[in-house]
């Protein structure tokens, strides 16, 4: 009996507190936004508050069993959770139900099941797995490419299942494999060809040329004489900065699905011609200017719960689901809205630090995984809904309509609880 | 170091993230229009346009309201085929009509409203009006239509049409669907007549209900009512000028010398202003701009630029007395022509040699010939003598746009040295290469209204008020610039002998039978060739017809431009109707009936068939006189008859 309780009261119950935070505080808006005047039953399921509320019964159901599982479990089997959740990624491609243009659900019955939720965190695992393997050596190029096919695969197969926003989800590992030692110059070339290419696309190839020409020479006379590369390197780099921005130029012109190009192009602002521009906004924009309207017209303290005239006018197209925050923002004003920012950022905070303290490498680089996936979501989701990102359709973590996200999150989150609960035993 | 790269991105995306929320929800940075939001029910409140009168109070332009049904695409309920069929009916529409505005709404913009049926007649307004409650994302829309109380002056009143896109554009003051000034009045005025449209801005609900007035109805205005106008013209004398244009293509302008305001503005061919109203004012304009041949919409007293021919050599007179190159009694001989080189310009027989009042009397070429070789060789170079003169002609409103208030115009031409540089070359011309500028041939080219506003400073001796058409605004001052006097570059005296030469024009010149008893015209005729294109062959058509003239002689009432196309020499049509048209003004009546009847029973529609007949024609001397049948007649007798109840 004593066992059982000091065994409970090792979970990390500031992480379960703010989870439950924001699941309840997700629950109240999707109640705000999918609501049809009067509120006859909570428990209607042919509403989506209704179903949501089941989704959270059935999320601590799904609590109770991945604690009540031993935390080796997961480090034992995560290969096979790992390669169950590709051959569930698979199936899509032969029994997969298509909706909205992307073949990422299976359909049972009334319900659908999205795998790629449930991909994140097998994959995290297996990462975990791999590295935490002592024949592993990140520093070793070998060993580099082998985590980066474990994390492509999934990634790969949602992406031809044409969700490319999931697929993005899985740069995060990026945080993951440098803060376990891959070499400081990724992280480097990683940045400056995200500058590249934005520079490229803003202002044109030659500009970037003759921008990186004069970074690189004023690097080359700052280096000290000893440590100076060749010429011949300097040359090559910027051969290959070059060629690197040209080439997104090209893929953005030719590569890219007009709605990508025309998003990318309202980010960068690009569009100079008004006509154009006007009918471009029409096209692409106008979620994004609903969103931005609503959270705009919330000021500082919002205008109350079931309150927002354009939330319940249903203004914002899919405001339960990718543009639940700007009901937080319309009902909720400034002040409910930072509170929710705030609260994410204390939560990934909280899982990096209890991260830090893993004794297991395993449960370190995985609860690592959980982090970077949680703040990936995070940005993306909050960025484009307030208009700082080009628009990518992935869901708000615990705040979006849907079961599929919903567990597909609870149980990233509560295996990472899990092991973290059994660090003692860890010796 | 490895450990605080996460750490670090988390907490400034943060930052960010807290900032943005700042500028957007308190800073209240996001650049909200109210017009694109579709949470807010916006509902316009047209005001009156204002009315418009004559100089004498004669109410012209009024108002009609008229009916719009609006449509906000996204906001139409799906209906099955009878209730489309049904409100079809009501519409007056059918049903492929119906599909088709629906699409072209939806893709003009799905949340912004468009019309669909505009300008519904009355009793289709009442029948509809009960039932619109039934039709989701319709609504009608009440706005004032024009109302024309005479069948005069379309070129002068203009019309109101719907704003097209580039018109919103660039002025978003204008939804679409909204009325516009088109032409004339309408046009210059538009602001004036207009007024400001109120707006009520209403927040919605999801159910399109209207739910309250959005933020307390701070950002809501009400309609500010259109100014009414009077204008300068004097309907009577439009409307006797445009009985005259009968069956001629051609434009009168009449100027009152002491103001400037323009009297009479008439353009023929003409059409009624009422046609431009209405549902079928797009099926009537299109007619009027596509008649590439008789060109309604051309209005020749603004746009026609001619070679002003000889009313412009009284200004050659002017300028050379203004130069001291010549006395007003100086004579040059005239030996049926001016001789240069081995090259001559023509003159008609007369006695000579001739002094200036002579010169202006019987219009000699040859003594304007001489004239003008004085003015610019008193100059070392040809050059400086052109420019000199050419300021001089400046002076006169030729050679520029007027800047006046009227909706059209053109600047005509005056050559300065430039323009001969251009042609031959820097210092590679002589004065004789340009002689025909004396007879106001060659590169001159003037508007009828310049050629008025050019008599009304010849009749002021000196000065001239931008021509205008304003004459007062309900509340409001008429621009300063059309009540300052502009001084052309000729001092005062210098005017009598070219004025008495002009009113000898009358006494015992070119327009002897023109004369009008009682009342003292100062005139000149004029001609101009032109030619047309046929088959692709230049073809010389029968002479325009100019003439010019104010009176009375001192302190003139009145100065007028007539020109008629294909009218052959200036005195037969121009001469005649500039007569009639100061003897109606100056006296209420016309006592040269015979002048009148000449006018208005000779039809030049004849002439301006002979281009397009495919079969040899001859010209001026060649032309015959056509008569309109005695019943058409008597049918602009009676219109005459009307004016005076106008
Ligand atoms: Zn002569």
């Amino acid at each position: 009996m004593l066992r059982e309780n000091q065994r409970r009261f090792k979970f990390d119950w500031i992480t379960i507190i703010l989870f439950l935070l924001l699941v309840g505080f997700g629950y109240l808006n999707i109640l705000s936004a999918s609501h049809d005047g009067d509120i006859a039953n909570y428990f209607d399921t042919s509403q989506l508050y209704g179903k949501q509320l089941i989704f959270i019964g059935l999320t601590f159901v799904l609590i109770i069993i991945i604690l009540s599982f031993e935390a080796k479990f997961y480090e034992r089997f995560a290969s096979i959770i790992y390669l169950g959740a590709l051959l569930a990624l698979l199936g899509l491609f032969i029994f997969g139900k298509e909706i909205n243009g992307a073949r990422s659900w299976y359909g049972i019955g009334s319900m659908t099941l999205q795998p790629s939720e449930f991909a994140k965190f097998a994959t995290a695992l297996a990462v975990g797995k791999y590295i935490s393997d002592l024949q592993t050596n990140m520093q070793t190029l070998k060993d580099q490419l082998r985590v980066v096919a474990i994390i492509f695969v999934p990634a790969l197969f949602i992406l031809l299942q044409n969700d490319a926003g999931s697929t993005i989800v899985y740069l995060a590992f990026f945080f993951v494999l440098y803060r376990e030692g891959l070499q400081q110059i990724y992280l480097v070339m990683g940045l400056s060809l995200i500058v590249l290419a934005i520079l490229g696309l803003k202002f044109g190839v030659l500009i970037t040329a003759l921008l990186a020409t004069s970074i690189l020479i004023i690097s080359f006379f700052l280096r000290k004489k000893k440590k100076r590369e060749s010429i011949f390197q300097y040359i090559l780099v910027l051969l290959v900065a070059v060629g690197f921005s040209y080439g997104v130029k090209l893929f953005y012109e030719h590569g890219l699905k007009a709605h990508q190009q025309n998003r990318i192009s309202l980010w960068l602002r690009l569009e100079k011609d008004p006509v154009k521009l006007e009918r471009m906004k029409k096209a692409e924009a106008y979620n994004l200017i609903q969103s931005e309207q609503a959270i705009s017209s919330g000021g500082l303290v919002g205008k109350g719960f079931l309150q927002g005239t354009r939330t319940t006018g249903k203004f914002v197209p899919e405001q339960e689901t990718d543009y639940i925050f700007s009901t937080v923002g319309e009902e909720w004003g400034f002040l409910g809205s930072s509170i929710v920012v705030l609260l994410f950022v204390f939560l990934i905070i909280r899982i990096l630090y209890l991260a830090e303290a893993q004794k297991s490498q395993f449960s370190r680089v995985y609860g690592y995984g959980v982090a970077s996936i949680l703040f990936v979501h995070f940005t993306i989701n909050i960025g484009m809904v307030m208009g700082l990102i080009p628009t990518v359709g992935i869901p708000l973590p615990f705040f979006s309509y849907g079961g599929s996200g919903l567990w597909g999150f609870t149980i990233l989150l509560f295996i990472f609880v899990k092991l973290d609960s059994n660090k003692i035993n860890e010796w | 170091m490895r450990k605080l790269l996460l750490l670090t991105t988390v907490l400034l995306v943060g930052l960010v993230f807290i900032g943005r929320l700042f500028y957007l929800q308190v800073y209240g940075g996001y650049d909200y229009n109210v017009y694109e939001d579709n949470a807010i029910r916006k509902v316009y409140n047209y005001p009156k346009r204002g009315y418009v009168y004559d100089r004498n109070g004669k109410l012209l332009v009024a108002n009609q309201p008229s009916y719009d049904v609006m449509v906000i695409p996204r906001e139409v309920e799906p209906m099955d085929s009878l209730e489309i069929n049904e409100f079809c009916q009501l519409l007056k529409i059918t049903r492929e009509d119906y599909d088709k505005k629906l699409e072209r709404a939806t893709n003009y913009s799905p949340r912004l409203s468009s019309p669909f049926v505009s300008q519904l007649s009355k009793s289709d307004y009442a029948v509809l009006q009960e039932k619109m409650r039934k039709y989701e994302g319709f609504y009608i829309q009440k706005r004032s239509l024009r109302s024309y109380q005479t069948t005069i002056g379309a070129n002068v009143l203009g019309d109101i049409g719907e704003v097209n896109r580039g018109i919103i554009a660039k002025q978003p003051y204008y939804r679409l669907g909204d009325l516009i000034g088109k032409q004339g009045i309408e046009q210059t005025y538009e602001k004036t007549l207009r007024g400001v449209k109120g707006i009520k801005f209403i927040q919605k609900d999801r159910f399109n209900k209207d739910i309250e007035p959005f933020k307390e109805g701070k950002l809501d205005t009400l309609p500010v009512p259109g100014k009414d106008i009077t204008i300068t013209i004097d309907a009577k004398l439009q409307a006797y000028g445009e009985l005259l244009m009968t069956n001629k293509r051609g434009g009168i302008i009449a100027i009152e010398p002491s103001s400037g305001e323009i009297l009479a503005m008439i353009s023929g061919p003409s059409y009624n202003p009422n046609l431009l109203v209405g549902r079928d004012r797009s099926k009537n304009f299109s007619k009027l701009y596509n008649d590439s041949i008789a060109k309604p919409l051309f209005d020749r007293g603004l746009q026609a630029m001619y070679p002003p021919g000889s009313p412009f050599k009284t200004l050659n007179a002017l300028v050379a007395l203004q130069e001291g190159v010549v006395t007003e009694d100086e004579r040059f001989s005239c030996s049926l022509g001016y001789r240069y080189g081995n090259r001559k310009m023509g003159c008609h027989a007369h006695r000579s040699p001739v002094n200036m009042n002579t010169g202006v009397s019987q219009s000699c070429n040859a003594y304007f010939a001489n004239v003008y070789r004085r003015i610019i060789d008193k100059y070392d170079s040809p050059a400086e003598g052109m420019d000199n003169w050419s300021k001089h002609i400046k002076s006169f409103g030729l050679g520029n746009y007027l800047n006046n208030d009227l909706s059209v115009g053109q600047p005509g031409k005056v050559p300065s040295a430039e323009t001969y540089d251009r042609g031959y070359g820097k210092n590679r011309w002589y004065t004789t290469f340009t002689i025909s500028n004396a007879i106001g041939q060659g590169e001159v080219l003037a508007t009828p209204i310049q050629l008025a506003n050019m008599a009304a400073a010849i009749g002021n001796r000196g000065y001239y008020y931008t021509p205008h058409i304003i004459k007062n605004i309900e509340g409001e001052i008429i621009p300063l610039k059309f009540t300052t006097p502009k001084r052309t570059t000729i001092d005062k005296e210098h005017f009598e002998p070219v004025v008495q030469g002009m009113f000898d024009v009358y006494n015992k010149g070119t327009a002897e039978m023109l004369r009008v008893k009682g009342i003292d015209i100062c005139g000149k005729t004029g001609t101009a060739e032109n030619f047309a294109i046929i088959d692709s062959v230049k073809t010389q058509l029968t002479d325009h017809s100019i003439f010019v003239a104010f009176a009375p002689k001192d302190n003139p009432k009145i100065a007028i431009a007539v020109f008629v196309e294909n009218g052959y020499f200036g005195s037969r049509f121009a001469g005649r109707m500039a007569s009639l048209m100061i003897e109606y003004y100056i006296r209420g009546e016309i006592t040269r009936k015979d002048m009148e009847s000449f006018v208005l029973r000779y039809s030049l529609e004849h002439e301006y068939q002979k281009p397009f007949s495919g079969e040899p024609f001859g010209i001026n001397r060649q032309t015959t006189l056509e008569a309109i049948s005695e019943e058409e007649y008597q049918k602009l007798m009676r219109l005459k008859a009307e004016i005076p109840k106008l």
